[in-house]
C-alpha cells in the first residue's frame, strides 16, 4: 500500500538528473519525503525530526557521484545513517552479556503479547547450542492462564529444562527459587520469563523491579513487537526509566511492517537491540541486522542481504560458464535445471523477493503465475526425470517421451510443455542478451531463471 | 457491578488521558491565543500522527478543522473540541455492537488475528457476556499449534462455565472447526466461537489454512461463520491496514476488536481504518479481566484520544 521511498524520490529528483552537488532545496524536498515515508514506517515523530535534521546536515553540497542519481544518492545517504542509528555503539555490546559467576539471570519483560516467553524459549536453544551453555528456564507469569505450562511445553520441545512451577507461588519467590536452583546445579545460565504488563500499572511494574532486585541480571531484555506503533517510544522510555533495560529484542520480524518501532527504541533509550525474531519456531531467532531493518523502514528491500546470500550459493566460476555459454546461445535444460537448483538453495521464493526492492508488484506478478516455490520444485523434478541426452536436445522430446518424463516427475504433460516452451523463451532471450554482451558476474544467469513466461521484464 | 462500569470508564480515561495527555499537551502549547495558520495545521497534523492515526488521515482532519477558521484566533479548547467531533463523526458508523440474537442457532463466530493480539482473551471475555444473556456457548480450542494455547482456551471455558471442544496440539484446526460446528448444533448450543492460531498477514501458508477453516465450516453450515472477527492490539501502527487487508481478503472478516487500550498505546489507527475499510468496531479491550471487554463508542473513543473529558 506505501509506495516505495526510491519512487517517490524519482519524482523528485526528475527534473535534475545532472547536478554537481545536493543543494539544499533539493535535499529539503527529499527529506519531506523521507519523513513521510519514516511516519509510514512507524517511526516516533520525535525520532524523525531528529533524524531529518541530522540528514540535512550530511547531505547538503554533498557530491552526487556520476553514476547514481541525486534520488539515489539521498537514500544512500539516509540508508546509512538509518544503519549507524540502530547498529549498537559498541559492537561488544551486541551479543549476550552472560560472563561473570555463574549462574546469569535473563530478565524478559515486555508488553502483553509480545513475544517473551517464545523468545525466551528460542535464546535458551541458541545459547545451549551455539554457546554451549547450561541454561535453565523459569516462569513468573502466574497471570495469564496457561502461560507457565506455555513454557514447559516449549522446554521440552527444546530440550530446556523448565522450573516446575508451584501453585500459588509468586514470581519473586519463584525467581529466588530458580536463581538457588542455578547455583546448586551449576547452570550458567538462568532465563527467567515474566507476564506482559503495561508501563501504566504501577503495580506490575513495582513487581518486575523487584524481580529484577532479587535475581540481578545481567541482561533485562524489552521484547517488542515490530509492528508497534508511536507508542514504541513510551513504552521503550518506560520500561528503560523504571526496570533499566541492557537490550531490546524485537519480534516478528517476519512480518510485513516496516519495523520503525526499532529505531524509535533504540534512539530513546540508547541501549542496542541484540536479537530478533523472525518466526514463531525456536530456531526462529537471529542477532540483529540493522541493514535488514533499515531497508525494510525504508521500504527499499535488503538488497545487500540479497547479493551476500546470492554470493554464497553460486558458485562464481559457474556464473561465469554459464555466461559464457550463453553468450554462445547455448542454454540448456541442464543449464535451466542447474537454476532451479541455485535458486532454491537460495531460500524460499518468498524469502528472496522479500529482499528485493519493489518486491510487492514482483510477487503479485508471480502470484498471478502462480509461481511459487512447489512450482520450482516441480519445474526442477520435470528436468531430472528426462535423460541427459533429452536434456541437451531439447528437439528429439516427442509426445511419448513427454508422457513418460510427465509420469517420472509426478506432473502432466501439459506442465512439460509448459516448460520446454519456458526453456525455449529464455534460450532465445539469453542468446539476445548475450549478443549485447550483458550478463556477466555473479547473478549471472539467475533472474530470467526466475521470470516465468509472459512476465514484464 | 456499578463500580466494574465505573472501573473501565476510568480506566480507559485515565489510559487514553496518559496518552493523550501528550497529544492534548502539545495542543495546548501550540494552540493558546494563536492563529490557525499553516505552520500550526501543520504542528497539529503532526500531533495527530503520534497517535497513529497515519500520514494521510491526520492530513485530511487537520485541513477539514482549518475549514471556516483559517487564519483566525483559536483557542485549545476549541481545536480539541473541534478535532474530537470530527473523529466522532468518522467513527459513529463504525461503532456497532455484535448481534447475535435473532441471528442463526447455532451462531458461528470465528476469531481471527496475527499473534498475541489478544483473541484467546477477548473469546473468554465475550463468552462471559453471552453466558451472562443467558445463551449457551461452546468455544473451539483452534489454536492447535502454539504451545498451551488449548489449555489456555480451556482455562477461559472453566471461567466462564462453557464447555470447550480440543484436539491434540498439532491436529487440524479446520477438522475441529467442522466438529464444533457440528457438535454446537447438535447439542443445541446458541453460539460456538472458534479460537484460532495468531498468524502473519505476509504468510501465505497460514493463511490459506484459516481460508480453510471457513470452507470447512461452511460444509456443516453454508451460512457460516456468521460473523468473523479481526482481533488488533492498540500498539499497532501503520501494519493495521495491511492486517484488515489481508484478513478481509481470506476470510470476509466482519467486524473488529481492539484490545490493550487500559495501555498508554491509543489505538489511533481505528480512525483510519473507519476512513478506508469502514468495517465495524464492536468492542475494545480494557484490561485482562473477564469483564473488560466494552463496546466502542466513537464518542468517548474521539474525545479520550484529544485529552477531553466525557
Ligand atoms: N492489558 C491488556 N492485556 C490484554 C488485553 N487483551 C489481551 N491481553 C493480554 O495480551 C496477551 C495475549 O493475549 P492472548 O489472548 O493470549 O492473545 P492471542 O491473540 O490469543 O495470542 P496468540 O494465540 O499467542 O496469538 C495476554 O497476556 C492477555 O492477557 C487487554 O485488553 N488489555
Ligand atoms: N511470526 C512470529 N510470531 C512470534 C514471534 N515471536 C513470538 N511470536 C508469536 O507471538 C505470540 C505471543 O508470543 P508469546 O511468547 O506467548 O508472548 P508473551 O505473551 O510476550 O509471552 C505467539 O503466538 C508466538 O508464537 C516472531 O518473531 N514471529
Ligand atoms: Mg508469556
Ligand atoms: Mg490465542
Amino acid at each position: 500500500m506505501f509506495e516505495s521511498l526510491s519512487e517517490r524520490l524519482s519524482g523528485i529528483f526528475d527534473g535534475l538528473k545532472r547536478r554537481g552537488a545536493l543543494k539544499e532545496a533539493d535535499v529539503e524536498a527529499a527529506l519531506r519525503e523521507i519523513r513521510v515515508a519514516l511516519l509510514e514506517a512507524d517511526v516516533a515523530l520525535p525520532v524523525v525530526k531528529d533524524f531529518i535534521d541530522g540528514v540535512k546536515e550530511q547531505a547538503v553540497g554533498q557530491n552526487v557521484l556520476r553514476s547514481v542519481t541525486p534520488g539515489q544518492m539521498v537514500v544512500k545517504i539516509v540508508h546509512d545513517a538509518l544503519v549507524e542509528m540502530l547498529s549498537p555503539a559498541d559492537p561488544e555490546g551486541a551479543g549476550l552479556a552472560i560472563h561473570g559467576n555463574p549462574p546469569q539471570a535473563i530478565l524478559m519483560v515486555g508488553l502483553q503479547g509480545s513475544g517473551k516467553t517464545t523468545t525466551s524459549a528460542k535464546i535458551a536453544k541458541r545459547l545451549v547450542e551455539r554457546d554451549k551453555k547450561r541454561v535453565l528456564m523459569a516462569s513468573l507469569d502466574v497471570y495469564r492462564p496457561a502461560a507457565q505450562q506455555q513454557l514447559q511445553v516449549l522446554g521440552k520441545q527444546t530440550g530446556v529444562p523448565v522450573m516446575t512451577p508451584v501453585l500459588g507461588e509468586q514470581p519473586v519467590a519463584i525467581a529466588n527459587r530458580a536463581m538457588e536452583t542455578g547455583r546448586r546445579e551449576g547452570y550458567d545460565v538462568v532465563i527467567l520469563d515474566t507476564a506482559g504488563r503495561l508501563a501504566l500499572d504501577q503495580e506490575m511494574m513495582t513487581e518486575v523491579i523487584n524481580v529484577r532486585m532479587a535475581a540481578v541480571p545481567s541482561e533485562v531484555l524489552l521484547v517488542a513487537d515490530a509492528m508497534t506503533g508511536q507508542d514504541a517510544v513510551n513504552l521503550a522510555k518506560e520500561f528503560n526509566d523504571r526496570v533499566g533495560i541492557t537490550g531490546i529484542v524485537l519480534t516478528r520480524v517476519d512480518g510485513d511492517g516496516r519495523g520503525g518501532a526499532a529505531l524509535s527504541m533504540r534512539q530513546v533509550t540508547g541501549k542496542p537491540i541484540k536479537l530478533m525474531g523472525t518466526g514463531e519456531g525456536v530456531d526462529a531467532i537471529d542477532g540483529f541486522d540493522a541493514n535488514r531493518v533499515a531497508g525494510s523502514i525504508l521500504g527499499m528491500g535488503d538488497v545487500v542481504g540479497l547479493v551476500e546470500k546470492a554470493a554464497q550459493v553460486v558458485e562464481q566460476e559457474d556464473a561465469e560458464k554459464l555466461a559464457k555459454k550463453m553468450m554462445k546461445g547455448q542454454f540448456t535444460l541442464e543449464d535451466m535445471g542447474e537454476q532451479f537448483k541455485q535458486l532454491r538453495k537460495m531460500g524460499s521464493l518468498d524469502g528472496i523477493l522479500g529482499m528485493l526492492p519493489g518486491a510487492a508488484k514482483v510477487k503479485n506478478a508471480f502470484d498471478q503465475h502462480n509461481v511459487d516455490d512447489k512450482m520450482i520444485a516441480r519445474q526442477e523434478a520435470i528436468i531430472l526425470s528426462m535423460t541427459p541426452k533429452e536434456r541437451r536436445n531439447p528437439k528429439e522430446i516427442n509426445g511419448s517421451r513427454r508422457k513418460r518424463i510427465a509420469a517420472g516427475s509426478g506432473t502432466s504433460v501439459p506442465e512439460v510443455n509448459r516448460l520446454l516452451k519456458q526453456h525455449r523463451q529464455m534460450a532465445d532471450m539469453m542468446k539476445k542478451v548475450g549478443k549485447k554482451g550483458g550478463l556477466k558476474g555473479l547473478m549471472g544467469g539467475m533472474p530470467p531463471g526466475m521470470m516465468p513466461p509472459g512476465m514484464p521484464r | 457491578m456499578a463500580e466494574e462500569s465505573q472501573g473501565w470508564l476510568a480506566r480507559l480515561r485515565s489510559g487514553l488521558a496518559k496518552s493523550a495527555d501528550r497529544v492534548g499537551g502539545a495542543i495546548s502549547d501550540v494552540f493558546t491565543k494563536r492563529k490557525l495558520d499553516q505552520a500550526a495545521l501543520d504542528e497539529l497534523e503532526e500531533i495527530l500522527i503520534r497517535g497513529d492515526l497515519g500520514v494521510a488521515t491526520a492530513a485530511r482532519l487537520t485541513t477539514a478543522l482549518a475549514k471556516g477558521r483559517f487564519d483566525k484566533e483559536v483557542t485549545d479548547g476549541e481545536v480539541r473540541e473541534a478535532l474530537a467531533d470530527e473523529i466522532a463523526a468518522l467513527l459513529a458508523p463504525v461503532a456497532k455492537p455484535l448481534v447475535v440474537d435473532g441471528g442463526p442457532r447455532p451462531f458461528v463466530l470465528l476469531v481471527c488475528g496475527v499473534n498475541g493480539s489478544g483473541k484467546t482473551t477477548t473469546i473468554g471475555k465475550l463468552a462471559a457476556q453471552y453466558k451472562a444473556q443467558g445463551k449457551s456457548v461452546l468455544l473451539a480450542a483452534g489454536d492447535t499449534f502454539r504451545a498451551a494455547a488449548i489449555e489456555q482456551l480451556q482455562v477461559w471455558g472453566e471461567r466462564t462455565d462453557c464447555p470447550v471442544i480440543a484436539r491434540a496440539q498439532g491436529a487440524d484446526p479446520a477438522g475441529l472447526a467442522f466438529d464444533a460446528v457440528r457438535d454446537a448444533r447438535d447439542q443445541g448450543h446458541d453460539i460456538v466461537i472458534i479460537d484460532t492460531a495468531g498468524r502473519l498477514q505476509n504468510k501465505k501458508d497460514l493463511m490459506a489454512e484459516l481460508e480453510k477453516v471457513v470452507r470447512v465450516i461452511k460444509k456443516q453450515d453454508a451460512t457460516a461463520p456468521h460473523a468473523c472477527l479481526l482481533v488488533m492490539d492498540a500498539t499497532i501502527g501503520q501494519n493495521a491496514h495491511a492486517q484488515v487487508e489481508a484478513f478481509k481478503d481470506a476470510v470476509e472478516v466482519t467486524g473488529l476488536v481492539m484490545t490493550k487500550l487500559d495501555g498508554s498505546a491509543k489505538g489511533g489507527v481505528v480512525v483510519a481504518l473507519a476512513e478506508k475499510f469502514g468495517l465495524p468496531v464492536h468492542a475494545v479491550g480494557v484490561g485482562e479481566g473477564i469483564d473488560d471487554l466494552k463496546p466502542f463508542e466513537a464518542r468517548s473513543f474521539a474525545r479520550s484520544l484529544m485529552g477531553l473529558d466525557g
